[in-house]
């Protein structure tokens, strides 16, 4: 099969199906959302896959299936982890029967998530193996191992790609066949039953089990022991990391020894003790936490060995953000005893102020509208709030002129935070802004503790019909099931009623007055109310046609800039209004704020 | 052949399409590409960057600072941005229209003629193109992506021919935008002649 430019992510979603995947799960998470994605696109008939409503949702599901012998995968960022830890923690003392991948992306950097937290750690913690690539192409080939080491260990195993992994693309040669094998189906016995005896059994089990791995990791081919062997010098790497240094020896040309770790835990101990055999200086280079430094600081302490180890604890390293050419190839400089400054080039200099670019909410996107009918509907009636928001799009609501989101935590933690503010300081509004899928995915139980506390909040449920953000995809408000089908919808207003909201309102959110007049109806409703705002995403329709300013009747006052920030409208060296055709998608926004009705055009 | 490209620009301006179809280009003549993207909310109207690198057997994702062979310059600001990134010879392609930003018209500003003439000067060769103009002329605001690849193959940027950027280009897009990318592609290769008046490239 001829060679194919492929994105880490469709990479291991490849390798998945030729690995014999049965059973797909996962809540989608930037950065690993089109693993998922792409084994829809190439579904073998004998695989099932889908969206669930959050991560542990998908845990359990991906862990069912592996109990009857499936070979299973289930998909999230690693801030999901967080949510499907619970399961996580002891499905690793119970095992699985076929075999049962978790997919966990981290994100250096961080470029699109909440922490720069460590998912090897985590391994750590559920004392699970865990794989991480150091480039698309040994994705491609990683994730079959990972599927193979957990099928013959009966042990869930982590799998950790990181952001330059997952969205880096290479040319890959792509195997058709199909591991394929029967599913033999569940089998009753009391090993499934987690009771504190088993536990406690299972306990020393996975920590003997670790021993035996990290004896097999050190002969794992892809745990790559290279470079000078009569170095004194040597460099450990992971992940992309481990191609940053190769790039940066293969310019340099220093004699050093490498080692590059594709099993971070359990550590391969045998291979590292012969990477550091006559070293007398190591230097880590890895991004986020420092696990392979302290697991060779470790083996220093216990073997006596006289190395130095460099690396974030030394601060010669970044301690947080992702590694780039740059900085690597500085602490190489350094620490092979060069200036880290000289072989850098030079920044361009005297450069004009470059403007801002902040990611903003798209021209036409419905959420501007229903955080600007929040904003209005609270200054005309002159009541001070607390504006808790979310994970979304729509997150970007707290980016001026709108500045609607006080506080963003984590996924579902709008609803709940603005009830704990509530209870704190009752004398301001407590006004929660959740997305549908959010809402889907961890919303709902905050809805009841508010019920059933009595908590005095208004929650806005910003129904754009998709999970926006990582790319469009279905949940249960849409009707619309990764299997392709058409499947019942789960209608939010329904599931508030079940939960005993006694105010609910609708709203469209590009009509401002019908807006500002629902949330002011429910913010005066004394206990939980909420408003729920409706209408697509621009991604899910095609433009209506623009809306233009009739530059004669332009005052130049800026209402329509300075009230809602629409990328589409800029000024005009004149200083009046103008409307960029391109990006402009006619939702008629900013005609319902000028004030001389000098927009127009929409031809209905 | 071995060739280091970024392109850079705003989140909706195509340069992911772009970036892939200078590699899978590369890769049907034999090279090995590798590129890396802006995925995720920067997305959303934000700077964005892909980045394209040809025949490495192995490689990073990310082009190191002062190894860019060229930058494609989608808007002039993302352009500028990224020139650190540019080889003291490497050469740029950059649209000269502004994409404004809500913090500009929030009263930021945006210093379009300082930032184009440091373009001008900061590297051997730099060509601007009118973006905008040769949308209108290719007949949609939302083909930018391939109109600079076609002046980017007229310039001799890319180390491909006219037809085997374009071949590569219709075996990658949906069928019913055929037609309409083959006029963008060709309005693009033929950048000059429908700036001839303005005198903008050099």
């Amino acid at each position: 099969m001829a060679k194919q430019l492929l994105m880490g992510n469709e990479a291991i979603a490849l390798g998945a199906i030729r690995a014999g995947v049965d059973v797909v799960s996962g809540y989608p998470g930037t950065p690993s959302t089109e693993v998922l994605e792409t084994i829809a696109k190439h579904r073998p008939e004998h695989t099932y896959i889908e969206w669930s409503i959050n991560e542990k949702a998908g845990m359990e599901v991906a862990a069912g299936a592996a109990y009857a012998g499936a070979r299973a995968l289930v998909t999230m960022k690693q801030v999901g982890l967080n949510v499907a830890s619970d399961p996580l923690m002891s499905l690793a003392y119970i095992g699985v029967k076929g075999a049962l991948v978790v997919l966990v992306a981290d994100d250096p950097g961080p470029i699109s998530s909440q922490t720069e937290q460590d998912t090897r750690h985590f391994a750590q913690f559920a004392h699970l193996p865990v794989f991480d690539p150091t480039s698309p192409e040994e994705a491609y080939e990683l994730i079959g191992a990972a599927f193979r080491y957990s099928e013959q260990y009966h042990t869930p195993v982590i799998f950790r790609p990181t952001t330059q992994i997952c969205h880096a693309c290479a040319s890959i040669e792509v195997v058709d066949e199909i591991n394929g094998h029967a599913i033999e189906g569940f089998v009753k016995d009391m090993k499934w039953v987690i009771f504190p005896k088993l536990s406690y059994q299972n306990h020393l089990r996975i920590l003997q089990q670790e021993r035996v791995l990290a004896e097999d990791f050190a002969a794992f081919p892809y745990n790559r022991l290279g470079g000078s062997r009569s170095a004194v010098r040597g460099i450990i790497s992971n992940g992309v990391s481990t191609a940053y240094v190769n790039e940066v020896l293969a310019m340099t040309g220093d004699s050093v020894r490498t080692l590059s770790i594709a099993t971070p835990h359990p550590f391969p101990v045998k291979l590292a003790l012969a990477f550091l055999e006559g070293l007398t200086d190591v230097l880590a280079v890895e991004e986020l936490d420092p696990v392979l430094e302290e697991e060779l600081l470790k083996l220093c302490g216990r073997y006596h060995l006289p190395v130095n180890i460099h690396g974030k604890l030394t601060d010669e390293m970044n301690l947080a953000g992702a590694n780039h050419f740059e900085n690597v190839r500085a602490a190489i400089d350094t620490f092979c005893g060069r200036s880290a400054t000289d072989a850098l080039p030079a920044a361009p200099a005297g450069l004009p102020p470059l403007p801002v670019r902040p990611p903003v909410l798209c021209a036409g996107c419905p959420h501007r509208g229903s955080f600007y009918s929040v904003k209005a509907a609270m200054q005309r009636a002159k009541l001070p709030a607390v504006f808790t928001g979310d994970i979304g799009c729509y997150t970007l609501g707290n980016a001026k002129p709108l500045d609607m989101v006080d506080t963003c935590l984590c996924m579902g933690a709008d609803i709940t935070m603005a009830q704990g503010l509530q209870r704190a300081e009752s004398g301001r509004k407590h006004i929660a802004f959740i997305g549908d899928s959010t809402f889907f995915h961890t919303g709902i139980p905050g809805i009841i503790n508010a019920v059933y506390n009595g908590t005095d909040i208004t929650v806005m449920i910003l129904d754009n019909s998709t999970t926006a953000m990582t790319g469009h995809q279905p949940h249960p408000g849409t009707g619309h099931t990764m299997m392709g089908g058409v499947t019942e919808r789960v209608h939010i207003d329904k599931v508030l009623a079940g939960c005993n909201v006694k105010c609910i309102k609708h709203a469209n959110p590009l009509r401002l007055e019908e807006s500002i007049a629902a949330v002011t109806e429910a913010v005066a409703y004394p206990g939980v109310s909420v408003v729920i705002f409706e209408a697509p995403c621009i991604a899910l329709f095609k433009a209506e046609p623009p809306l233009r300013v009739a530059a004669e009747k332009c005052i130049g006052c800026r209402r329509c800039i300075n009230e809602i920030g629409c990328p589409a409208i800029s000024l005009t060296t004149e200083g009046k209004a103008v409307i960029d055709e391109n990006l402009c998608y006619g939702c008629d926004l900013c005609s319902q704020l000028c004030p001389v009705q000098a927009i127009g055009g929409v031809q209905k | 052949m071995k060739m280091d490209c970024l392109l850079a620009g705003v989140g909706g301006q195509g340069t992911v399409l772009a970036s892939r179809l200078i590699a899978q280009t590369a890769m049907s003549k034999g090279f090995t590409a590798h590129t890396s993207e802006t995925i995720g909310m920067a997305q959303r109207g934000g700077s964005v960057i892909s980045q394209v690198r040809l025949g490495h057997a192995a490689c990073a994702p990310a082009i190191p600072l002062g190894a860019a062979d060229l930058i494609i310059g989608f808007e002039p600001a993302e352009a500028l941005r990224n020139l650190a990134y540019l080889k003291a010879d490497g050469a740029l392609l950059v649209s000269r229209n502004p994409i404004r930003p809500v913090t500009s018209s929030l009263g930021q500003g945006y210093a379009l003629d300082e930032i184009l003439a440091y373009l001008a000067q900061a590297a051997p060769r730099c060509v601007f193109i009118d973006g905008e103009a040769l949308c209108r002329e290719a007949g949609s605001g939302k083909v930018l992506n391939v109109v600079v690849l076609g002046a980017a193959a007229a310039e001799g940027l890319l180390s491909f021919s006219k037809d085997e950027l374009l071949t590569t280009m219709l075996a990658h897009v949906p069928a019913k935008f055929v037609e309409l990318n083959k006029q963008a592609f060709a309005v693009g290769f033929d950048h000059r002649k429908y700036e001839a008046e303005d005198g903008g490239a050099k």
